[in-house]
């Protein structure tokens, strides 16, 4: 989950990211996501080369978008719609077939794209949630960097005080990057948290990241506790916290649909986080996720290296899928 | 766990069931409703279209259609085409080499290597061996750190590395450690890594002719998508592995990463991991794994949970005292409370019987709402005094506001109690003097349909 830590060893990389001339955003989330090119990409290449539009290439595109985890009721959604297109456009070949799968995807995922603001309060306070092995700590370490870059002010809150180590994982990240990190031996995370928020008031901190223990949708125990949190949250400045991020892990298929419907139902997810989109994974689920809980998807994790988080942005992000 | 590939199924099956007479279309459709089921519990597709073809083929085969009951059949072969996807049997640890016994840890980020690890390493303890914990990523902040707490706290024997340490030299002081103390078994955790990432795929493939494992388990989370196979298919080329084992089984994940899995690498789920706690790894037994996406229950399982959890000693206490039908004190009652939590609450339980039943049972109760009432009994009684348990009778209003107010609930919550101990208590008598019969009598005016 962290290897982007291993390029911190040498003494150099630690302020590299700051060094290094960043690749235009486009350009990264190309690199990240080559490979979800080059598997989807690829079998599209073959499928719009032209030819007629049948059965057949339906068919051929229905698998496409089942293995790329889109689901199977956004898959027949999304056809519907294609079908639709080429019926209205009379398209014939299966070239055109391309624009009008890309304006498909493009109509389901605009409304997805509603950049993260954080300046309207003060402090911003930003609760991540996730099932286990998501990839919240390191969000919240990639996050940390992107608001020290904007010129703010970060605190991170300890909250995940189950798991073994985890307090460490992130006070770890927090010096590195000269962040304070709240955190407390064991105990309650609401407290922790609470403290945290209240910690950051007096010193005037302009964005707290509360991470919390990853838990699964099933452990209704666990699914209150959270709740508690967010409660204790509003004790301490009431309306927050102000965003409720959900991080959902790339690799997740179907599933990761129920796991916003959960939490979406128990905290009242205000964005999502797509973490691991640089492996072989696709990502798919976002299509499927967009059409039963339409969320704005606020990050996207394309790498393994600190500012591989970058802000999700619909059109480059269909436009990076079919080059 | 699976429920939702299992209800798709259990439809169709209830479908198959009713038809007199298999023809073509019917197959054709029950086998559509069986690919979309499968496909939504995230089996990749290339499996589905395997197991669907293997199917198709059996149910238009002589042994279905000479069947007199031909959906039961086709049941039967999805059962059996289920089971052998997930594996024919359920494959052990092999363990047999000259001590140590390394078992090396591999898997995606996030998946659940380290927490494995730890369960993975209380399980052969309870066996009587001798196990060493060690972990080799150097990468992620505070991984070392958590696996020595979990082996602290588990009391297994830790061996202590650094992340300034290169993954390599970890492994070959831990060798020499483990040698010249005599350590039975080496778990050996490492970083989670890409399939694709070529850097550290060679880093694992060198610890991998270093360490000489003989069990290489490769670490799914159900949860994964299609791209399991995918990944299974890059750590398989790169590392002769030896076995799976499925994490987080208690979610509501379909499970179908399993079966993709397995389909890729050919190699057996050894071990599915179905809780966050540290015993919260099970063995896996595919003919029951596949019973239960089916619906006919996973009773082996239950029957084994029950006696490893439920405590002899007590249980046979128990059984006597309803036997006699004397003494059965509020003490008992609450004893039984606790037995039944031992197996992992009501929610548990349900998971485990089959379909019919536990869906009888789901529409009285829900799961999470019988474990909280179990929790308040068990907190009723335990605000009363050693003499109240053993003679309720004695609970007037008085003591039963003391109660009450002692366990946080309503003096309602308290009589409601009472009286349903009394009625266990009346029909534990009535069971001891009249038999079944007498009792089934008296219940007749009670639930509606027993007659």
């Amino acid at each position: 989950m962290f290897d982007f830590f291993k390029k911190d060893k040498t003494p150099s990389a630690a302020e590299a990211p700051e060094k290094v001339a960043p690749a235009t955003w486009t350009e990264r989330l190309k690199q990240g996501l080559s490979r979800t090119r080059s598997q989807l990409g690829n079998q599209l290449a073959g499928l719009f080369g032209g030819g007629k539009i049948d059965d057949d290439v339906y068919e051929e595109l229905e698998t496409i978008l089942l293995t790329s985890d889109v689901g199977v009721a956004a898959t027949q959604a999304l056809l519907e719609d294609i079908k639709g297109r080429v019926q209205r456009q009379a398209l014939s070949d299966t070239s055109q077939l391309k624009s009008a799968l890309k304006d498909a995807l493009m109509s389901l995922l605009a409304p997805l794209e509603q950049p993260l603001q954080t300046n309207t309060k003060q402090p911003y306070i930003i609760m991540l949630a996730g099932v286990n092995g998501a990839g919240k700590t390191t969000t919240i370490g990639k996050l940390t960097h992107l608001f020290q870059s904007e010129g703010k002010s970060v605190l991170i809150a300890a909250g995940d005080t189950f798991r073994a180590a985890a307090r460490e994982q992130l006070q770890a990240w927090g010096e590195r990057n000269n962040v304070h990190v709240v955190a407390s031996e064991g105990g309650d995370p609401a407290a922790v948290i609470f403290d945290a928020v209240n910690s950051a008031k007096a010193k005037g901190i302009d964005i707290v990241l509360a991470d919390t223990a990853g838990r699964l949708p099933t452990q209704l125990n666990l699914m209150e506790e959270i709740r508690k949190v967010q409660r204790v949250i509003d004790k301490a400045i009431p309306g927050a916290p102000h965003e409720i991020l959900l991080v959902l892990d790339a690799n997740t298929g179907q599933n990761a649909v129920m796991q916003v419907k959960a939490f979406d139902d128990a905290l009242g997810v205000t964005g999502l986080v797509l973490s691991k989109l640089d492996g072989t994974a696709k990502g798919g689920v976002i299509a499927a996720i967009a059409q039963t809980r339409p969320i704005p998807i606020r990050f996207i994790g394309v790498g393994e290296s600190i500012d591989d988080l970058r802000p999700f942005k619909a059109s480059e992000f269909v436009e990076a899928l079919f080059e | 766990m699976l429920e939702n590939l299992s209800g798709r199924l259990q439809g169709v099956i209830k479908t198959l069931r009713g038809q007199a007479r298999l023809t073509e279309d019917n197959i054709a459709d029950a086998m559509r409703e069986v690919r979309m089921a499968l496909l939504e519990a995230d089996v990749a597709l290339p499996v589905v279209k395997d197991f669907i073809a293997q199917v198709k083929e059996r149910a238009q085969g002589k042994e279905v259609l000479a069947s007199l009951t031909p959906g039961q059949a086709v049941i039967e072969v999805v059962h059996q085409e289920l089971t052998k996807l997930m594996g024919a049997e359920n494959v052990g640890l092999n363990l047999a080499a000259v001590p140590p016994a390394v078992i090396l840890m591999a898997g995606l980020q996030g998946s659940g290597k380290t927490t494995t690890s730890a369960k993975l390493a209380k399980l052969l303890k309870e066996q009587k061996k001798k196990v060493l914990l060690v972990s080799a990523d150097i990468y992620r902040p505070a991984a070392i750190e958590q696996l020595k707490t979990l082996a602290n706290s588990l009391e297994i024997d830790f061996f202590d590395s650094s992340n300034t340490q290169k993954p390599e030299d970890i492994a070959r002081d831990v060798l020499v450690y483990a040698k010249r103390f005599f350590y039975d078994v080496l778990i050996f955790d490492t970083a989670g890594r890409l399939g694709i990432d070529e850097a550290m795929m060679a880093e694992i493939k060198a610890l991998h002719q270093q360490l000489n494992p003989i069990e290489t388990l490769f670490v799914v989370d159900a949860m994964q998508g299609q791209d399991a196979i995918n990944t299974a298919r890059a750590f398989g080329e790169t590392l002769p592995l030896t076995g799976i084992v499925l994490t987080k089984l208690d979610g509501d994940s379909r499970g179908g990463a399993a079966l993709s899995v397995r389909h890729v690498t050919g190699k057996p789920i050894k071990f599915i991991g179905v809780s966050e706690k540290v015993d919260g790894l099970e063995p896996f037994h595919p003919e029951r794994m596949a019973s239960r996406v089916l619906g006919m229950g996973d009773v082996l399982s239950l029957i084994e949970q029950a006696q490893k959890s439920v405590d002899l000693e007590e249980a046979k206490k128990l059984a006597d005292k309803v036997k006699s039908g004397k003494n059965f004190d509020l003490e008992d009652f609450k004893a039984q409370m606790v037995q039944m939590r031992k197996m992992g609450g009501v929610g548990a339980l349900m998971d485990k019987l089959p379909a019919q039943m536990s869906s009888g049972m789901a529409g009285k109760m829900n799961n999470e709402d019988g474990d909280k009432a179990m929790r308040r009994i068990e907190g009723i009684i335990n605000s009363m005094t050693a003499l109240e348990r053993r003679k309720p009778e004695i609970i007037k209003a008085t003591r039963k506001r003391r109660i009450a107010a002692g366990s946080g609930v309503q003096v309602q919550d308290v009589n409601r109690l009472l009286n349903q101990f009394e009625e266990t208590q009346k029909m534990m008598k009535m069971f001891s003097k009249g038999g079944m019969g007498k009792m089934m009598r008296a219940m007749q005016g009670k639930f509606p349909g027993l007659r």
